[in-house]
Protein backbone atom coordinates (compact mmCIF):
# COMPACT_ATOMS: atom_id res chain seq x y z
CA UNK A 1 0.00 0.00 0.00
CA UNK A 2 1.23 3.18 -1.04
CA UNK A 3 1.37 5.77 1.53
CA UNK A 4 2.24 9.81 2.17
CA UNK A 5 4.46 11.66 4.53
CA UNK A 6 2.46 13.98 6.97
CA UNK A 7 3.89 16.56 9.37
CA UNK A 8 2.23 17.77 11.76
CA UNK A 9 3.89 21.02 13.65
CA UNK A 10 3.09 23.73 15.54
CA UNK A 11 5.11 27.16 16.40
CA UNK A 12 6.23 26.02 19.55
CA UNK A 13 6.66 22.24 18.86
CA UNK A 14 6.63 19.48 16.05
CA UNK A 15 3.70 17.15 16.96
CA UNK A 16 4.02 14.45 14.80
CA UNK A 17 5.89 12.89 11.51
CA UNK A 18 5.72 10.25 9.67
CA UNK A 19 3.91 7.78 6.75
CA UNK A 20 0.59 7.80 6.45
CA UNK A 21 -2.04 5.74 5.00
CA UNK A 22 -4.62 8.36 4.83
CA UNK A 23 -5.43 11.90 6.95
CA UNK A 24 -8.34 13.31 7.93
CA UNK A 25 -8.78 16.77 9.03
CA UNK A 26 -12.09 19.17 9.02
CA UNK A 27 -11.23 21.53 6.19
CA UNK A 28 -12.62 25.00 6.69
CA UNK A 29 -15.32 24.06 4.25
CA UNK A 30 -15.58 20.42 5.72
CA UNK A 31 -14.12 16.74 6.37
CA UNK A 32 -10.97 15.74 4.02
CA UNK A 33 -9.49 12.63 3.59
CA UNK A 34 -6.16 12.96 2.14
CA UNK A 35 -5.00 9.86 0.59
CA UNK A 36 -1.08 9.23 -1.53
CA UNK A 37 -1.46 11.70 -4.85
CA UNK A 38 -4.17 13.79 -4.16
CA UNK A 39 -4.21 17.26 -6.06
CA UNK A 40 -2.22 20.02 -4.54
CA UNK A 41 -4.59 21.83 -2.13
CA UNK A 42 -4.06 24.31 0.55
CA UNK A 43 -7.24 25.04 2.96
CA UNK A 44 -7.41 26.72 6.37
CA UNK A 45 -8.51 24.06 9.45
CA UNK A 46 -11.27 24.75 11.19
CA UNK A 47 -10.34 23.28 15.60
CA UNK A 48 -11.24 19.68 15.24
CA UNK A 49 -9.35 16.58 15.53
CA UNK A 50 -7.06 15.28 12.80
CA UNK A 51 -6.74 11.72 12.54
CA UNK A 52 -3.80 10.14 11.02
CA UNK A 53 -4.55 6.24 9.77
CA UNK A 54 -0.95 4.63 9.85
CA UNK A 55 0.13 1.94 8.21
CA UNK A 56 -1.60 -0.99 9.57
CA UNK A 57 -4.63 0.54 10.36
CA UNK A 58 -3.62 2.01 13.30
CA UNK A 59 -5.13 5.35 13.96
CA UNK A 60 -3.24 8.35 15.77
CA UNK A 61 -5.83 11.56 16.84
CA UNK A 62 -4.33 15.01 17.52
CA UNK A 63 -5.95 17.81 18.41
CA UNK A 64 -5.61 21.44 16.42
CA UNK A 65 -7.31 24.79 17.51
CA UNK A 66 -7.16 25.83 13.52
CA UNK A 67 -4.12 26.16 11.00
CA UNK A 68 -3.44 25.73 7.49
CA UNK A 69 -3.33 22.41 6.06
CA UNK A 70 -1.11 21.77 2.75
CA UNK A 71 -1.16 18.71 0.33
CA UNK A 72 1.28 17.90 -1.98
CA UNK A 73 1.10 14.20 -3.91
CA UNK A 74 3.51 12.82 -1.42
CA UNK A 75 3.27 15.21 1.54
CA UNK A 76 0.57 16.46 4.17
CA UNK A 77 1.59 19.36 6.38
CA UNK A 78 -0.50 20.25 8.87
CA UNK A 79 0.43 24.23 10.36
CA UNK A 80 -0.98 24.10 13.53
CA UNK A 81 -2.26 27.10 15.46
CA UNK A 82 -1.38 26.77 19.19
CA UNK A 83 -3.40 29.19 20.22
CA UNK A 84 -7.63 29.69 20.35
CA UNK A 85 -8.13 31.78 17.39
CA UNK A 86 -10.83 33.83 16.24
CA UNK A 87 -10.73 37.51 14.47
CA UNK A 88 -12.35 39.39 17.58
CA UNK A 89 -9.66 37.72 19.61
CA UNK A 90 -7.18 38.37 17.46
CA UNK A 91 -8.62 42.10 17.78
CA UNK A 92 -8.73 42.20 21.24
CA UNK A 93 -5.09 41.58 21.33
CA UNK A 94 -4.29 44.41 18.99
CA UNK A 95 -6.29 47.02 20.73
CA UNK A 96 -4.24 45.83 24.03
CA UNK A 97 -0.90 46.05 22.50
CA UNK A 98 -1.83 49.58 21.50
CA UNK A 99 -2.92 50.54 24.65
CA UNK A 100 -0.07 48.90 26.27
CA UNK A 101 1.78 51.67 24.23
CA UNK A 102 -0.01 54.51 24.88
CA UNK A 103 0.02 53.57 28.55
CA UNK A 104 3.76 53.47 28.33
CA UNK A 105 4.03 57.03 26.75
CA UNK A 106 1.46 58.49 28.96
CA UNK A 107 3.32 57.55 32.73
CA UNK A 108 6.14 58.62 32.85
CA UNK A 109 7.62 58.02 36.23
CA UNK A 110 9.25 55.16 38.24
CA UNK A 111 7.00 54.08 40.73
CA UNK A 112 4.01 54.10 38.06
CA UNK A 113 6.55 52.40 35.79
CA UNK A 114 6.23 49.87 38.55
CA UNK A 115 2.56 49.32 38.75
CA UNK A 116 1.72 49.47 35.60
CA UNK A 117 3.98 46.70 34.99
CA UNK A 118 2.23 44.77 37.77
CA UNK A 119 -0.87 45.12 36.42
CA UNK A 120 0.32 44.21 33.25
CA UNK A 121 1.38 41.46 34.77
CA UNK A 122 -1.66 40.57 36.36
CA UNK A 123 -3.77 41.25 33.12
CA UNK A 124 -1.12 39.17 30.90
CA UNK A 125 -1.99 36.20 33.41
CA UNK A 126 -5.40 36.37 33.68
CA UNK A 127 -5.38 36.58 29.79
CA UNK A 128 -3.11 33.16 30.04
CA UNK A 129 -5.48 31.69 32.23
CA UNK A 130 -9.02 32.90 30.08
CA UNK A 131 -7.05 31.11 27.17
CA UNK A 132 -6.35 28.06 28.91
CA UNK A 133 -9.70 27.57 30.40
CA UNK A 134 -10.77 27.98 26.64
CA UNK A 135 -8.79 25.16 25.32
CA UNK A 136 -9.86 22.86 27.94
CA UNK A 137 -13.50 23.50 27.04
CA UNK A 138 -12.72 23.35 23.28
CA UNK A 139 -10.85 19.76 23.80
CA UNK A 140 -14.04 18.31 25.63
CA UNK B 1 43.09 49.30 62.87
CA UNK B 2 40.19 51.31 62.09
CA UNK B 3 41.22 51.14 58.24
CA UNK B 4 41.53 47.56 58.61
CA UNK B 5 37.50 46.86 59.94
CA UNK B 6 36.42 49.34 56.82
CA UNK B 7 38.80 47.29 54.29
CA UNK B 8 37.01 44.44 55.91
CA UNK B 9 33.00 45.28 55.36
CA UNK B 10 34.10 45.95 51.58
CA UNK B 11 35.56 42.70 51.47
CA UNK B 12 32.33 41.14 53.21
CA UNK B 13 29.96 43.31 51.05
CA UNK B 14 31.77 42.16 47.89
CA UNK B 15 31.85 38.73 48.40
CA UNK B 16 27.90 39.32 48.99
CA UNK B 17 27.92 40.99 45.51
CA UNK B 18 29.92 37.90 44.09
CA UNK B 19 27.64 35.42 45.54
CA UNK B 20 24.46 36.99 43.40
CA UNK B 21 26.30 37.20 40.75
CA UNK B 22 27.80 33.48 40.18
CA UNK B 23 23.81 32.77 41.31
CA UNK B 24 22.91 34.80 38.03
CA UNK B 25 24.61 33.27 36.02
CA UNK B 26 24.45 29.66 36.67
CA UNK B 27 20.45 30.94 36.53
CA UNK B 28 21.32 32.01 32.86
CA UNK B 29 23.89 28.84 31.82
CA UNK B 30 20.92 26.32 32.59
CA UNK B 31 17.96 28.96 30.98
CA UNK B 32 19.94 29.38 27.89
CA UNK B 33 19.68 25.26 27.32
CA UNK B 34 16.00 25.82 27.56
CA UNK B 35 15.98 28.64 25.31
CA UNK B 36 18.21 26.71 22.44
CA UNK B 37 15.52 23.74 22.65
CA UNK B 38 12.44 26.40 22.06
CA UNK B 39 14.19 27.71 19.10
CA UNK B 40 15.05 24.03 18.07
CA UNK B 41 11.36 22.87 18.70
CA UNK B 42 9.95 25.91 16.67
CA UNK B 43 12.18 25.55 13.55
CA UNK B 44 10.03 22.68 11.99
CA UNK B 45 7.12 24.76 11.97
CA UNK B 46 9.39 27.73 10.22
CA UNK B 47 10.72 25.21 7.64
CA UNK B 48 7.46 24.39 6.76
CA UNK B 49 5.74 27.76 6.46
CA UNK B 50 9.07 29.11 4.36
CA UNK B 51 8.21 26.10 2.25
CA UNK B 52 4.15 26.75 1.81
CA UNK B 53 5.16 30.46 1.75
CA UNK B 54 7.69 30.01 -1.33
CA UNK B 55 4.89 27.93 -2.97
CA UNK B 56 2.05 30.04 -2.62
CA UNK B 57 3.89 33.25 -3.74
CA UNK B 58 4.84 31.38 -6.80
CA UNK B 59 1.56 29.86 -7.70
CA UNK B 60 -0.19 31.43 -10.41
CA UNK B 61 -2.57 33.30 -8.87
CA UNK B 62 -4.51 36.49 -10.81
CA UNK B 63 -4.81 37.71 -6.73
CA UNK B 64 -2.05 40.16 -5.71
CA UNK B 65 -1.33 40.45 -1.78
CA UNK B 66 -0.24 43.69 -0.42
CA UNK B 67 2.68 41.85 1.35
CA UNK B 68 4.25 40.37 -2.05
CA UNK B 69 3.96 44.07 -3.54
CA UNK B 70 6.58 46.16 -2.68
CA UNK B 71 5.23 49.58 -2.68
CA UNK B 72 7.45 52.22 -4.58
CA UNK B 73 7.22 55.46 -2.52
CA UNK B 74 8.05 55.08 0.89
CA UNK B 75 6.46 57.18 3.41
CA UNK B 76 6.56 55.29 7.02
CA UNK B 77 8.26 52.66 7.83
CA UNK B 78 7.82 50.34 10.59
CA UNK B 79 10.26 48.73 13.04
CA UNK B 80 9.28 45.68 14.98
CA UNK B 81 12.18 45.84 18.08
CA UNK B 82 12.43 42.67 20.48
CA UNK B 83 14.74 43.14 23.27
CA UNK B 84 14.66 41.89 26.85
CA UNK B 85 12.27 42.72 29.91
CA UNK B 86 15.38 42.67 32.46
CA UNK B 87 18.69 44.49 32.24
CA UNK B 88 21.94 43.21 33.75
CA UNK B 89 22.95 41.36 30.42
CA UNK B 90 25.77 43.36 29.18
CA UNK B 91 26.06 45.68 25.88
CA UNK B 92 22.91 42.85 24.53
CA UNK B 93 19.65 46.14 24.33
CA UNK B 94 22.47 49.08 23.90
CA UNK B 95 24.30 47.34 20.96
CA UNK B 96 20.87 46.68 19.15
CA UNK B 97 19.74 50.08 19.96
CA UNK B 98 23.14 51.68 18.84
CA UNK B 99 22.26 49.64 15.13
CA UNK B 100 18.95 50.92 15.24
CA UNK B 101 19.26 54.80 15.82
CA UNK B 102 21.40 55.19 13.16
CA UNK B 103 18.64 53.49 10.26
CA UNK B 104 16.35 55.50 11.85
CA UNK B 105 17.93 58.15 11.54
CA UNK B 106 18.78 57.99 7.95
CA UNK B 107 14.72 57.51 7.52
CA UNK B 108 13.98 60.71 9.52
CA UNK B 109 16.19 62.58 7.44
CA UNK B 110 14.64 61.23 4.60
CA UNK B 111 11.48 62.69 5.63
CA UNK B 112 10.09 59.67 6.27
CA UNK B 113 8.04 58.69 9.68
CA UNK B 114 8.66 55.79 11.63
CA UNK B 115 6.71 53.80 13.87
CA UNK B 116 7.86 51.10 16.11
CA UNK B 117 6.62 48.43 17.81
CA UNK B 118 8.21 47.01 21.31
CA UNK B 119 8.78 43.94 22.15
CA UNK B 120 9.97 43.79 25.75
CA UNK B 121 10.26 46.40 28.29
CA UNK B 122 14.05 47.81 27.29
CA UNK B 123 12.69 48.72 23.91
CA UNK B 124 9.66 50.38 25.58
CA UNK B 125 11.63 52.52 27.62
CA UNK B 126 14.27 53.16 25.36
CA UNK B 127 11.59 54.39 22.70
CA UNK B 128 9.80 56.05 24.92
CA UNK B 129 12.98 59.20 25.61
CA UNK B 130 13.21 58.84 21.49
CA UNK B 131 11.85 62.15 19.79
CA UNK B 132 9.87 62.16 16.65
CA UNK B 133 9.47 58.03 16.69
CA UNK B 134 5.76 57.02 16.73
CA UNK B 135 5.19 53.90 19.28
CA UNK B 136 2.07 52.47 18.24
CA UNK B 137 2.23 48.96 20.10
CA UNK B 138 4.05 47.30 23.03
CA UNK B 139 4.30 43.72 24.60
CA UNK B 140 6.24 43.19 27.91
CA UNK B 141 6.83 40.68 30.47
CA UNK B 142 7.05 37.35 27.86
CA UNK B 143 8.62 34.91 30.00
CA UNK B 144 10.49 32.50 29.84
CA UNK B 145 8.37 30.05 27.86
CA UNK B 146 6.89 33.02 25.14
CA UNK B 147 4.40 31.50 23.25
CA UNK B 148 2.41 33.08 20.65
CA UNK B 149 -0.47 34.28 21.47
CA UNK B 150 1.23 37.03 23.52
CA UNK B 151 2.93 38.61 20.13
CA UNK B 152 -0.61 38.18 18.05
CA UNK B 153 -2.01 41.37 19.32
CA UNK B 154 1.73 43.20 18.45
CA UNK B 155 2.21 41.81 15.51
CA UNK B 156 -1.59 42.35 14.01
CA UNK B 157 -1.15 46.41 14.96
CA UNK B 158 1.78 46.19 12.39
CA UNK B 159 0.38 44.48 9.96
CA UNK B 160 -3.05 46.18 9.69
CA UNK B 161 -1.24 49.03 10.09
CA UNK B 162 0.68 47.84 6.78
CA UNK B 163 -2.46 46.45 4.83
CA UNK B 164 -4.41 49.96 5.55
CA UNK B 165 -1.42 52.22 3.73
CA UNK B 166 0.17 53.27 6.94
CA UNK B 167 3.41 51.42 6.20
CA UNK B 168 5.04 51.05 3.35
CA UNK B 169 7.86 48.88 4.26
CA UNK B 170 8.27 46.81 7.75
CA UNK B 171 11.67 45.78 9.56
CA UNK B 172 12.54 43.19 12.21
CA UNK B 173 15.39 44.37 14.81
CA UNK B 174 16.41 41.47 17.17
CA UNK B 175 19.31 39.80 18.48
CA UNK B 176 20.61 37.06 16.16
CA UNK B 177 22.03 34.06 18.62
CA UNK B 178 24.95 33.08 16.56
CA UNK B 179 27.15 31.04 19.83
CA UNK B 180 27.13 31.97 23.56
CA UNK B 181 29.86 34.20 23.33
CA UNK B 182 28.57 36.15 20.62
CA UNK B 183 24.83 37.84 19.24
CA UNK B 184 24.40 39.90 16.83
CA UNK B 185 22.54 42.89 16.35
CA UNK B 186 19.98 41.97 13.37
CA UNK B 187 17.46 44.49 11.20
CA UNK B 188 16.00 42.29 9.08
CA UNK B 189 13.17 43.55 6.24
CA UNK B 190 9.85 41.83 7.22
CA UNK B 191 7.61 42.87 4.61
CA UNK B 192 6.94 43.20 1.68
CA UNK B 193 8.61 39.61 1.08
CA UNK B 194 10.40 40.99 -2.20
CA UNK B 195 12.17 43.62 -0.47
CA UNK B 196 13.33 40.47 2.10
CA UNK B 197 14.26 38.49 -0.79
CA UNK B 198 16.72 41.13 -2.51
CA UNK B 199 17.97 42.49 1.28
CA UNK B 200 18.97 38.85 1.36
CA UNK B 201 20.59 38.88 -2.08
CA UNK B 202 22.05 41.84 -1.46
CA UNK B 203 23.72 41.44 2.11
CA UNK B 204 26.42 39.34 1.06
CA UNK B 205 27.70 36.04 2.98
CA UNK B 206 24.49 35.45 4.74
CA UNK B 207 23.06 33.06 2.45
CA UNK B 208 20.48 29.85 3.57
CA UNK B 209 22.82 27.52 4.31
CA UNK B 210 24.57 30.02 6.79
CA UNK B 211 21.25 30.98 8.66
CA UNK B 212 19.11 28.38 9.08
CA UNK B 213 17.52 30.23 11.69
CA UNK B 214 15.96 32.82 9.30
CA UNK B 215 12.67 31.57 7.51
CA UNK B 216 12.98 33.45 4.89
CA UNK B 217 16.50 32.52 3.69
CA UNK B 218 16.51 30.92 0.16
CA UNK B 219 12.92 32.15 -0.46
CA UNK B 220 13.34 32.79 -3.93
CA UNK B 221 10.51 34.56 -5.56
CA UNK B 222 10.94 34.47 -9.33
CA UNK B 223 10.58 30.82 -9.34
CA UNK B 224 7.36 29.62 -10.98
CA UNK B 225 5.33 26.86 -10.99
CA UNK B 226 3.45 25.22 -13.63
CA UNK B 227 0.71 23.96 -11.34
CA UNK B 228 -1.38 25.81 -9.07
CA UNK B 229 -2.88 24.93 -5.33
CA UNK B 230 -6.52 24.24 -4.56
CA UNK B 231 -7.71 26.79 -2.45
CA UNK B 232 -10.59 26.54 -0.34
CA UNK B 233 -12.41 28.35 0.14
CA UNK B 234 -10.16 30.90 -1.96
CA UNK B 235 -6.94 32.09 -2.88
CA UNK B 236 -7.38 35.66 -1.28
CA UNK B 237 -8.27 34.51 2.13
CA UNK B 238 -5.96 31.38 2.15
CA UNK B 239 -3.02 33.15 1.05
CA UNK B 240 -4.25 36.23 3.77
CA UNK B 241 -4.24 33.80 6.04
CA UNK B 242 -1.02 31.83 5.69
CA UNK B 243 1.04 35.39 5.40
CA UNK B 244 -0.10 36.34 8.65
CA UNK B 245 1.22 33.37 10.11
CA UNK B 246 4.24 33.24 8.32
CA UNK B 247 4.79 37.02 10.03
CA UNK B 248 3.84 35.54 13.35
CA UNK B 249 6.54 32.80 12.83
CA UNK B 250 9.09 35.09 11.68
CA UNK B 251 8.48 37.56 14.92
CA UNK B 252 8.15 34.62 17.34
CA UNK B 253 11.50 33.01 15.74
CA UNK B 254 13.21 36.44 16.24
CA UNK B 255 12.12 36.79 20.13
CA UNK B 256 13.36 32.96 20.50
CA UNK B 257 16.54 34.25 19.43
CA UNK B 258 16.53 37.39 21.82
CA UNK B 259 15.29 34.73 24.49
CA UNK B 260 18.54 33.23 24.05
CA UNK B 261 20.74 36.28 23.23
CA UNK B 262 19.92 37.30 26.30
CA UNK B 263 20.43 34.28 28.55
CA UNK B 264 23.65 34.30 27.01
CA UNK B 265 24.50 37.64 27.38
CA UNK B 266 23.82 37.59 30.88
CA UNK B 267 25.96 34.51 32.00
CA UNK B 268 28.40 36.21 30.27
CA UNK B 269 28.33 39.54 31.86
CA UNK B 270 27.96 37.83 35.23
CA UNK B 271 30.82 35.76 34.53
CA UNK B 272 33.04 38.92 34.34
CA UNK B 273 31.42 40.20 37.19
CA UNK B 274 32.20 37.15 39.22
CA UNK B 275 35.42 37.49 37.71
CA UNK B 276 35.89 41.03 38.94
CA UNK B 277 34.49 40.47 42.08
CA UNK B 278 37.23 38.11 42.87
CA UNK B 279 39.69 40.75 41.78
CA UNK B 280 39.11 43.12 43.72
CA UNK B 281 38.67 40.60 46.77
CA UNK B 282 42.26 39.54 46.44
CA UNK B 283 43.49 43.38 46.13
CA UNK B 284 41.45 44.51 49.42
CA UNK B 285 42.32 41.32 51.13
CA UNK B 286 46.09 42.04 50.15
CA UNK B 287 45.48 45.77 51.54
CA UNK B 288 43.73 44.58 54.71
CA UNK B 289 46.63 42.45 55.72
CA UNK B 290 49.27 45.21 55.10
CA UNK B 291 46.99 47.33 57.13
CA UNK B 292 46.61 44.60 60.08
CA UNK B 293 50.41 43.95 59.63
CA UNK B 294 51.16 48.01 59.58
CA UNK B 295 49.29 48.50 62.70
CA UNK B 296 50.88 45.18 64.79
CA UNK B 297 54.43 46.89 63.59
CA UNK B 298 53.81 50.35 64.95
CA UNK B 299 52.11 48.39 67.89
CA UNK B 300 54.86 46.84 68.74
CA UNK B 301 56.93 50.10 68.01
CA UNK B 302 54.83 52.07 70.42
CA UNK B 303 55.68 49.73 73.40
CA UNK B 304 59.57 49.18 72.57
CA UNK B 305 59.71 53.12 72.50
CA UNK B 306 57.79 53.27 76.00
CA UNK B 307 59.53 50.74 77.26
CA UNK B 308 62.92 52.46 76.52
CA UNK B 309 61.54 55.82 77.72
CA UNK B 310 61.16 53.70 81.14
Amino acid sequence: MSTIRCDIVSAEAEIFHGEAVMVVATGELGELGITPRHAPLITRLKPGHIDVVLEGGERQQFYVSGGILEVQPQVVTVLADTAARAADLDEAAAQRAKKEAEDALANRTDAEDIAQAQAKLAQALAQLQALERMRKNLKH
Amino acid sequence: MAGGREIKSKIKSTQNMRKVTRALEMVSASKIRKAQDLMKASRPYARAMRKVVAHVAHASTDFNHPFLTEREDVARVGYIVVTTDRGLCGGLNSNLFRRLLPAIREWQDKGVQVDVVAIGQKAVQFFRRIKGVNLIGSTTHLGERPKIEQLIGVIKVVLDTYSAGGLDRVYLAYNDFVNTMTQRPTIDALIPLPLVAAEMEATEGRTGAEMPNWPVAGLKLEQTHDWDYLYEPDAATVLDHVLNRYVESVVYQAVLENLASEHAARMVAMKSASDNASKVIGELTLSYNKARQAAITQEISEIVGGAAAV
